[in-house]
Formats: structure tokens, sequence, C-alpha cells
């Protein structure tokens, strides 16, 4: 009878004794532990995106064969080739474009966070949720609310005719202004969300103390409340700047072909010229820029959500 | 860590606005501007998703023809189809992978962990569309490699995109998912443990039930992020698979249909739900 008994809750032990077992294991060699863990992550990692990358800079030193082949012959050429006027006419461009769908941002996006950090604070949640609805929907489907309303027949062109302010539709569509518009509207939360974050930890008896000395609201806001916001400004206009340089849905659709951007430039490489080596050596350029940028916001010292 | 968790003194923030002044009127007339901008072009959209004529200049009148055909175009339910599946399979495993990989991070100590770490946050810092060439040129020169050496003959499809979207998700689920484990409570694990709970009792009825706000939060984080991208899989996909938003991009670039209108307002309301839905779950627990 206890026999039995013991043998029973053996049988029921075994199970759990399994567990405990590689659980012991485990827990001996933490090394094995971290590596188990660990191990699907830098797998992932290191297959389809560190090692792509490589072939990436191994294809930008390569030639292009006759017809769009891999030519294993070492050249800068494509380097060098950036530089044609053709070419750097296009970067300056890109640089340009999402310099100024930066400073709109910011220009916009300063006052609004403003506000915002200013807000009652029951009020704040509701703000930070309809800066970030819109955010949060399909990028293709806000591009193309844009282009539905910059169209020739679009609402904007119907209005003014209607209104009678002009006669013949203004062509707003595929002209930098439409790209500009278009990077404003998709990154703007980009730059009102770190600016918030920091004018809501600004202390702002700072401000009330200088203004009782004397400091108008101008001279506050310059010497007291910029400077100490600066780091949420360099971050936000940073988070706006790298998506903005790197586009290409924006300037394809809004662009329409007419405003070519680095974005476009790759593809035309990869998919219409077939020029890969050339592509790659874009691609490359272009992701230096980006690490730049990306090298001062870590250096803007700020707290931040990523 | 501890001052975001941390309420601030809120003496002189919460001071209302005394006066009326020309200032205020001004940063209020701002804000609802911006607010003017960043809705009016999606209302109008989906207004004119309801509206009667192929033209789409002017309002003529109500109609739900748009959704009908939406609903009958074979297209666009195999677009619809192919989305879902992928959002689903590159969810679940990014976000297994990415919850690994930030346990991993958080409770270890090893050599390489910054470089670990800054590899990590490339897939999020890099263009797009750098990503989606380098899988591109990856692909290719992996299938023309099984192909000559092996025999292997694979195509671009739905299983390139798959690959493509856990490359680019899971990274972002690690992020959520450490940025809650930084802020746990780990001497919840320590009493289990000297209750005599084993490590794999102490990961499955302390560690994860606490996590799974955070896990949640990043696995939905990965399921918008596959359903909204365009551009990596614009360029994986190969010829004949399709997916919703290059089915949009293919329309869009042609002509304006108001078919268009009725599939963008299908994704706005999906997306909007799926983000309030997240949110209130976050409030309950």
């Amino acid at each position: 009878m206890a026999l039995a008994e013991e043998a029973r809750q053996k049988a029921v032990q075994a199970k759990p004794r399994l567990t405990e077992a590689i659980g012991e294991v485990l827990r001996r060699r933490p090394l094995l532990q971290l590596s188990v863990i660990l191990s699907p992550g830098i797998l992932w990692l290191t297959l389809f995106f560190l090692f792509p990358l490589c072939i990436v800079l191994a294809y930008s030193f390569a030639t292009r064969g006759t017809y769009g082949q891999i030519v294993w012959h070492f050249t800068l050429e494509n380097y060098r080739r950036f530089f044609d006027w053709l070419y750097i006419r296009t970067f300056l461009l890109s640089i340009w474009l999402s310099v100024l769908a930066t400073v709109i941002c910011l220009m916009i996006g300063y006052p609004f966070a403003f506000v915002m950090a200013r807000a009652p604070r029951r009020w704040r949640n509701a703000l930070m949720l309809l800066v970030m609805i819109p955010f949060w929907t399909n990028f293709l489907v806000r591009t193309y609310a844009i282009m539905f309303l910059l169209r020739n027949e679009g609402l904007i062109n119907t209005a003014l005719q209607w209104l009678g302010v002009i006669n013949r539709p203004i062509p707003m569509l595929f002209t930098p202004f439409a790209v500009v518009l278009g990077l404003v509207y998709g990154y703007l939360p980009f730059m009102i969300l770190p600016i918030y974050a920091s004018i809501e930890k600004f202390d702002f008896t700072l401000a009330e103390a200088a203004q009782d000395l004397g400091a108008n609201a101008w001279r506050v806001f310059r010497e007291i409340l910029w400077p100490l916001t600066l780091p949420g400004t360099i971050a936000g206009s940073i988070l706006v700047f790298i998506p903005s340089v790197g586009t290409f849905v924006t300037s394809d659709l809004l662009g329409g072909g007419k405003v070519v951007m680095i974005g476009n430039l790759i593809q035309q490489q990869f998919l219409t010229v077939r020029h890969w080596p050339f592509g790659s050596a874009i691609s490359l350029i272009l992701m230096a820029i980006v690490l730049i940028a990306t090298l001062i916001y870590f250096r803007s010292g700020e707290e931040r959500p990523i | 860590m501890s001052s975001t968790s941390m309420p601030r003194p809120i003496t002189a923030l919460m001071k209302p606005r005394r006066h009326i002044s020309l200032g205020w009127i001004m940063l209020d007339l701002n804000v609802v501007l911006t607010f003017l901008f960043l809705y009016a072009p999606i209302i109008v959209l989906i207004v004119f998703s309801f509206n009667d004529s192929r033209q789409q200049q002017v309002w003529v009148g109500f109609t739900l023809d748009w959704y009908r055909q939406m609903l009958q175009d074979d297209r666009i339910l195999e677009a619809a189809k192919n989305s879902i599946v992928i959002a689903t399979i590159s969810t679940i495993v990014s976000t297994i992978i990415g919850t690994m990989t930030a346990l991993a991070l958080d409770r270890y100590r090893f050599r390489l962990k910054t470089t670990v770490e800054g590899a990590l946050y490339l897939p999020i810092i890099v263009p797009e569309i750098v990503m989606a060439i380098s899988l591109l040129v990856f692909f290719n020169q992996v299938f023309r490699w099984l192909d000559d050496r092996v025999g292997l003959t694979l195509k671009f499809g739905l299983g390139t995109i798959t690959i493509a979207h856990i490359a680019f998700s899971f990274p972002f689920v690690a992020v959520v998912v450490r940025a809650r484990l930084a802020d746990f409570d780990r001497t919840l694990e320590q009493a289990a443990q000297d209750l005599g709970a084993n490590e794999w009792q102490v990961l499955r009825h302390i560690t994860l039930p606490l996590l799974m706000p955070g896990i949640i939060a990043g696995a939905l984080l990965a399921f918008t992020l596959s359903i909204d991208d365009f551009v990596i899989t614009f360029f994986n996909a190969g010829i004949g698979a399709t997916t919703l938003p290059l089915e949009i991009y293919g329309r869009i670039r042609r002509t304006i249909t108001p078919e268009v209108n009725a599939i963008s307002a299908v994704l706005l309301l999906a997306s909007i739900t799926l983000v309030l839905g997240s949110l209130l779950l976050q409030r309950r627990r």
C-alpha cells in the first residue's frame, strides 16, 4: 500500500523533475541560458539585416555588366559617379526639402508642444492622443489623402474656382511644395512629442522668477525656455529629418517623378536602370548621412522614449 | 528612469492663464489650425468614399457603392488576406524573438552587449529604402546561389515579405518590452524563488504575466508595422504577390478611383480601433 503510494507520487513528480532538471542545467550555466535566449534575435538580425548590408557594401565596389549583372571587378567609380552634377543635385535637393520640412515642423510643433505642456493635466493625454491618431494610420493612405486634396480636380482647386479666386486650377500636385507638405504632414508628431517632453519637464518657476525680475515674455523664451528645451528641439528635428531625407513614397507619389530625391534615385537604379552597384553606393551614402544625424541625436543628451 | 515614473511637483505648471492675451490667442490658433491640418485630409477622404460620383470633384449624393465594389473586388480581397496572414505570422514570430532578446539584454551582462544593442537599434534607424534594397540584393544572391549549387529554386513572394517584416519588427518589440522591463519589480521574482519556484516557473507565472502589457503593446506595434509597410514589401514581393499597401499604391499611381477611398476608410478605422483598443487595454491593467 505504502509502496504503491510512493510509486504514484514518483510518477506525479517525474514531469516537474524533468523541467527542474533543465532549469537546473540552465541555472548552472548562465552562458548557455543566455545563448538560448539571445540566439534567435542575433541570428535573424545577422542573417536578414547585417549580412544583406554587407552584400550591399560589396556590390558598391563592383562593376555593372552589360545586362545589369554584377561583375566582381573592384572599382570606386560608383562613389565617384555620385558626385556628377546630375546626382549631387538630387542629393542637395533631398537635403534642402528635408531641412525645409524640418523647419516648418519646428515652427508649428514648438508652439503646439508649448500649449500642450501648459494645458491642464487632464487635457494633455487627450491632446497627445489626437496628435498620435493620424500618425498611427497607414502612411500610404495619408499620402493619398494629400494627393486627393491637391489634385487639379481636388477639393482645394474646386473650392477656389467656385469662389472665383482663380479661373484655372493651380497645379499643386507633383511639385516640391506638395512633397514638403507631405513630409510635414507625415512627420509632424515626431517633432511635437520630444519637444513636449522637454517643455513638460521645464520648471516654470524659473520663468516666473525672470519675469518678476523684469524680463518680458520674449526674453524669457529666448534666454531661458529655448536653451533649456534645446535637447528636445534637436531630438525632434532629427527625428523629422531622418525619415524625410530617406523618403521614397512621399516624393514618388506627391512629386510624381518630377521631384527626384535620393530614395527615388535608389529605386530607379535597382528597379528601372538595373545598375545595382551604383544603387548600392547611393544607399550607403544615404545611410552614412542618417547615421551621422543619429549620432547628433544621441549626443543631444535627452531622455527619450526610444 | 525614475524621473519618468515619478510625478513632478506641479505648482507653477498648473497655474491657470490669468488673462486673455494676444500671445495666447495666437498659440491656441496654431493648435486649432494644426489639428485642422492633421485631420481635414483624412476626413475629406472618408467623406468622399460615400460620394455617388466617379469624378469626385463635388458632392453628388450618398452611396455605399464603392464599399460594395471593394468587397466584390477579388484583387483587393486577395491583398487583404495576404496582408493579414503576413502580419499575423510576422507578429507572432517577432513578438517571441523580440521578447527573448529584451529579456536577454535586461537580465544578463556579457561582452559585446553594447554592440548587440547597437546592432538591434540599426534596423529602426536605417532608412526603409536601404533595408528594402539590401534584402532584395540578399534574397537575389541567395536564391541564385541555391539554384546554381543546390538546384533548389526559390522565388520572391509572401515568404520573402514575411521574413523581411520580422526583420524590421522584432527590434521594435524588443525596445518596447525592454522599456517595460526597466521598471520591473524584481523582488516579486525573488519572492517566488524563495518559495521554491524554479526558473521556468518564475518565468511562466511571474515574469511573463507581469510583462504582458509590454508584450501586447509590442505585438500591436509589430502588427501595425507589418500591415502598413509599403517600401520594404514593394522591393521584396516579386511578381504576383500583393498586399493591401501594394494594391493601393498600384491604384493611386494609375488613376484615382473612389474604391481606394473606401479601402483607405476601412484601413483608417481598423488602425484607430487597434490603437484605442491597446490604450484601453493598457489603462485597465
